[in-house]
């Protein structure tokens, strides 16, 4: 089974988020990306796919910052090949991307997509499903388990309360990872850079976008309200815990 | 195009979920914008048509395949109602069953999209607010005269406002045919772990700053001196260091204890989902940004390690 994995790198939410003076995009200035968390799962999904019953594993992201060290750390943990797709500039929204990610599809050989369930920017829904039904093929979302098939997969997807649905899809299809069946490995540095001087990158020219059918009018912290009370020390968090009777 | 709101029902295992009532009262003070009636698409289901008494209209689409969630065969239902119907905005649920269909509704009816919405208005426009970046950030957007889909937040809008006694009239679309490459098998109930945190009056749920497994003992240990049990943010237990059993939020349970304890977890949408109902919320977090302080009544920005530490030596001498 071959299986394609598209990445998207995403805002870290570890660092402080600025919006620009439009007041209508973040500060790119102070921006530092990470690649989406849920997509490091379906990469690692993929790679025990591969390793459980064989076929190639691809992974596919669009050219921006640092894609080619997230592309070689894919390699580097075990994908058979990356592709970069260049030329498509900045790309407004799930619905473009998408667009870009199902033409660029048509020039590689797959019989799964896998990629995050979504991402913290996905101002216009996940890629999963939007991409699934730009190719025309089936998708199921929230997925935590998935298990190669002869010309299908058979997956547990995720409901509230830790129920669990099991489906199955004939292939090719898309599935959204929440979570792989084990942590996303760790690829070392000396291996990355190993990966670096010996792979390439396969380039393909990005085509695609469908001028999103939104637009941002205002991007604003949340209203806090009242907010929390801050405590300044562990006497007074005892306090509190002693006022509501719980010591 | 009608000014209709088209209202998306979610329902498993003979009930509806919390999000249809919510979607419904957002649903009916959106139709009172833009002048239309507020129709609730039940797919499956039909049976729980006369719990849907706040709806205006209820079009259902039902017959075999359709007892259970399917992507396929409920998105091409959904497909049909909305073709029948022709509303200007429909309202989805932004959970695991409304991801698979608010999407492909909106790439196949070509229609423009905004997810993970906390309120939605109409006028000359349609506009919604997102909440974004892990709730760092709230997005407005602007999708145009319609027609639209907007998938909205567990929790943004009160239940109550979509319950109701009326007797809204019932129209049925009949089901589409489906390619069959989605089969429904089976549900699988989690396993009863050997911990309720649904029924803990006090909980000390731990997050990604954590850091590693062996570091949850310092956790456990101030659970020990509180009576309280230890519950987890969705990266705790994705990584396989607590079972499934106590994972709080979206993807895990609803919790009401009387004291929420909140270590190294920043506060995502889908964590807050299952723990703001807590009576008292108390967060310590070394980023004193981070969202979970926005709905804490009490916080600390610390290092979490210093404060169980010093906390828990604190109880042991009382």
């Amino acid at each position: 089974m071959n299986t394609v994995v598209l990445l998207k790198r995403v805002p870290d939410l570890v660092e402080d988020l600025e919006v620009d003076s439009s007041g209508t995009a973040l500060d790119s200035e102070h921006l530092k990306l990470t690649l989406n968390e849920f997509d490091d799962h379906a990469l690692e999904q993929a790679l025990l796919l591969k390793e459980g019953g064989g076929g190639e594993v691809t992974a596919v992201a669009l050219d921006s910052e640092d894609v080619d060290k997230m592309l070689f750390t894919a390699l580097a943990k075990g994908a058979d090949r990356a592709l970069k797709i260049t030329g498509t500039g900045a790309v407004n929204g799930t619905s473009e991307l998408a667009e870009v990610f199902a033409q660029a599809l048509g020039s590689v050989n797959y019989d799964l997509v896998l990629t995050g369930v979504q991402a913290s920017d996905d101002i216009d829904g996940q890629l999963a499903p939007t991409v699934a039904a730009k190719l025309s093929v089936p998708c199921i979302e929230v997925i935590t388990g998935v298990e190669a098939g002869d010309g299908s997969v058979t997956v547990h997807k995720e409901y509230a309360g830790g129920v669990l649905a099991e489906f199955e899809m004939t292939l090719p299809g898309v599935l959204g990872i929440q979570a792989a069946a084990q942590s996303p490995r760790y690829a070392p540095v000396s291996k990355v850079r190993q990966i670096q001087d010996s792979a390439t990158l396969d380039e393909v020219a990005g085509a695609g976008g469908d001028n999103g059918k939104f637009s941002i009018v205002v991007m604003t912290p949340p209203e806090t309200g009242e907010g929390a009370q801050m405590l300044e020390s562990v006497e007074e968090l005892i306090a509190v815990l002693d006022s509501k009777g719980v010591i | 195009m009608s000014q209709d709101v088209l209202v998306v029902a979610e329902h498993g295992q003979g009930k509806f979920d919390d999000i249809t009532f919510e979607m419904l009262g957002a649903g009916k003070a959106l139709a009172a914008q833009t002048g239309g009636a507020c129709v609730v698409a039940l797919i499956g289901g039909s049976d729980l048509a006369s719990q849907l008494g706040a709806a205006d209209k209820v079009v259902t689409v039902d017959g075999e395949g359709l007892e259970n969630f399917n992507p396929e065969s409920h998105s091409a239902a959904l497909a049909a109602i909305v073709e029948s119907t022709s509303p200007r905005v429909v309202m989805i649920g932004y959970t695991s069953m409304g991801m698979d269909l608010a999407s492909a509704l909106s790439v196949k009816a070509d229609m423009a999209l905004a997810a993970s919405c906390l309120e939605v208005q109409a006028g000359d426009t349609v506009t919604a607010v997102s909440q974004l970046y892990g709730g760092k950030l709230n997005v407005k957007t602007d999708l145009g005269a319609g027609p639209c889909v907007v998938s909205m937040l567990a929790g943004s809008s009160p239940a109550d406002a979509g319950k109701g006694d009326g007797a809204p009239a019932t129209e049925t679309v009949a089901a589409p045919a489906t390619d069959g490459k989605v089969r429904f098998v089976r549900l699988i109930e989690p396993e009863a772990g050997d911990v309720d945190i649904t029924a803990q009056d006090i909980l000390v749920a731990i997050g990604r700053g954590i850091g590693t497994k062996d570091d949850i003992e310092v956790a456990e240990e101030l659970a020990e001196e509180l009576d309280a049990a230890i519950a987890a943010s969705r990266p705790i237990v994705d990584s396989g260091w607590l079972p499934k059993n106590r994972q709080v939020g979206k993807s895990g349970v609803k919790v009401t204890p009387k004291v929420y304890i909140a270590l190294g977890i920043s506060g995502a949408p889908e964590h807050i989902e299952g723990m703001k109902g807590a009576a008292t919320i108390i967060a310590i977090n070394t980023d004193k940004n981070a969202p979970i302080f926005n709905v804490a009544h009490y916080g600390m920005v610390e290092d979490l390690f210093d404060v169980c530490e010093e906390l828990t030596e604190e109880l042991q001498d009382r």
